[in-house]
């Protein structure tokens, strides 16, 4: 197995990442999901759960159960698990693609909900209304949740309202605010510290710990973002907490 | 059963062994620090092992038993003493209603476990009683314990049934230890301080060799900045060969990551699931324990394991548990 495309690395005895590439990109992230996907549907004595990253999945597991229950004699628990992931990466590689799950999430920009729009027009030679029509015309891929709860890393940003984060991080970012740091957008489920530029806030909950699938979005999502009026938003908000 | 609390101490939680299957959902797994204490205390109040006990952490909290209860105390001796009198830990210990348990002085260690018999009752949040500190969820309403709160106990299996009322038969004034007890490997002397053993991090090439010696050979102090998120260790600085653009990629409990100031951080329980710093280490699941009761100040150093040693230790701690509890199952 010379040109295999992947690597098995262990992260510790508990631990395999299946590391697909090097780079941000569609093709690899396609890889990881199907991956993440197949381990769902098949998992084996001593899995523990997944974590879909940009370049590859990590496997978590038990090892003390894939001895007892997968391993070969005289074979540790991380050859017993690479040598099911390997038989996985291939079978993962013929499942049919599924379709992405697209959602739509309306954001209110600018105003009190986003306090960095005009500092975003500015840095990039754009007026409010233009940053809003871009951001709001993308489409974007979540390729991981992460950071905190629900929180996706969002591709496919247009390189035109690009802008870095903010010099001092805010001690409280309302939660549902959506943001801009470098190349990279996304939303902030929670409140929590951070350093994006907000340029708006969604009217719709990102994260309910109660829901069967708490976060609004996984990896592997189509996500849109459609502007909204404050008189929407409020609206729509109307019957929230 | 319950207990009310009349002082929180400095930081009092719910934890069980974690928040497993929402880390897709950027979830933190959260959970004790030191499972292998959360595990012997409720295998010795006739618990499952991953129910949820209460994590102390350094200064104990003051806590008054509202009705007769069996509770055990495993992981860091925080001089427990229940009514002025001495309670001695890794044991069931059956207490009575009205009786209060006060922790002193931090002999050893960093965090003690207190077990009840039928565990705690508080709603599962994501499958999980583990309290998730920053973001506000699980345990006991989703925070540390405060002043006045009243914490209810479940329903004790028929071996914590049993052990209390065979210790309060007995005869009690405020609380009556049972006889036997078991010896956390983990915490005696020679073993708390030797050192943590690793395994190679995914980047550990990345780094130069005589930082990755250093790394191995010297000691670093535990900073006062080491939570449930993750030490901070300050020794020798760790240098890259050459800057390195990293993409964020998996971290868990245990992963040692160096950040450009060259100062190492191990994730702890409140880790979050990516991480985008280069990774020299893994802790071995194993010595997690031990790095749960280093306190702030102390000095850590460590060793590098293969995966085929780390896999040893690791089945060799599921053994000593698995006849922790056939020993503790004969008692009944």
């Amino acid at each position: 197995m010379q040109n295999k495309s992947y690597q098995l690395l262990n992260v510790g005895e508990n631990c395999i990442f299946v590391k697909f590439g090097q780079e941000i990109s569609p093709v690899i992230h396609k890889k990881v999901k199907r991956l993440s996907e197949y381990l769902e549907q098949n998992p084996f004595p001593g899995y523990i759960e997944f974590v879909a990253t940009y370049t590859g999945t990590a496997v978590n597991y038990d090892p003390w159960v894939v001895k007892k229950k997968l391993a070969k004699k005289g074979e540790t628990s991380f050859a017993a698990v690479g040598r099911l992931l390997e038989a996985y990466v291939q079978k993962s590689e013929l499942m049919p693609e599924t379709a992405p799950n697209v959602v739509e999430i309306p954001v209110c920009y600018g105003g009190e909900y986003g306090p960095d729009l005009a500092y975003v027009a500015e840095y990039c030679h754009l007026t409010e209304e233009e940053v809003v029509k871009i951001h709001s015309s993308g489409e974007y891929l979540c390729y991981m949740i992460g950071f905190c709860p629900g929180f996706p890393f969002l591709g496919g940003m247009d390189p035109r309202i690009a802008t870095p984060r903010r010099q001092t991080p805010r001690l409280a970012i309302p939660a549902r605010s959506i943001g801009i740091a470098g190349q990279q957008t996304g939303g902030y489920p929670i409140s929590t510290p951070g350093g994006w530029q907000i340029i708006g806030r969604s009217a719709i909950e990102m994260f309910d710990a109660s829901a069967e699938n708490p976060t609004l979005l996984k990896a592997g999502d189509i996500v849109h973002f459609r502007s909204i009026t404050p008189e929407e938003y409020a609206e729509m908000r109307g019957d929230a907490k | 059963m319950s207990f009310k609390v009349l002082r929180p101490g400095l930081l009092s939680s719910l934890q069980d062994i974690g928040r497993i299957g929402y880390q897709k959902y950027g979830i933190n797994v959260s959970g004790a620090m030191d499972v292998l204490s959360l595990r012997l205390a409720n295998i010795l109040v006739g618990n499952k092992e991953d129910e949820a006990a209460l994590e102390i952490t350094m200064t104990g909290p003051t806590l008054e038993f509202l009705s007769d209860t069996l509770i055990a105390i495993v992981g860091a001796n925080l001089s427990p003493v229940i009514d002025g009198v001495a309670v001695r830990m890794n044991r069931p210990v059956a207490v009575k209603a009205g009786a209060v348990l006060k922790f002193g002085a931090c002999q050893k260690g960093c965090r003690a476990y207190l077990a009840a018999a039928g565990g705690y009752d508080v709603p599962e949040v994501m499958g999980s009683k583990s309290t998730y500190l920053r973001g506000g969820l699980g345990g006991y309403q989703g925070r540390a314990l405060q002043k006045g709160d009243i914490v209810d106990c479940g329903k004790p299996s028929s071996f914590g049934e049993h052990t209390l009322h065979f210790l309060l038969m007995k005869g009690a004034r405020s609380f009556r230890i049972a006889n036997w007890f078991v010896n956390p490997p983990h915490m005696e002397d020679a073993n708390l301080a030797a050192p943590i053993r690793l395994t190679k991090g995914m980047q550990i090439e990345a780094y130069k060799d005589e930082c990755v010696e250093a790394f191995l050979q010297e000691t670093f102090k535990v900073t006062t900045s080491a939570d449930r998120l993750g030490y901070r260790m300050q020794g020798p600085q760790i240098e890259l060969k050459a800057p390195l653009e990293m993409i964020s990629e998996v971290a868990t409990f245990g992963s040692v990551q160096v950040p450009p100031d060259g100062n190492p951080i191990i994730l702890m329980a409140d880790h979050q699931s990516v991480a985008g710093y280069p990774k020299i280490a893994q802790v071995i699941s194993a010595d997690l324990a031990r790095v749960a009761q280093y306190k702030p100040g102390s000095r850590m150093s460590f060793r590098l394991v293969s995966i085929e040693e780390a896999e040893e230790i690791c089945f060799e701690q599921e053994r000593y548990l698995e006849s922790v509890k056939i020993a503790v199952m004969s008692k009944c």
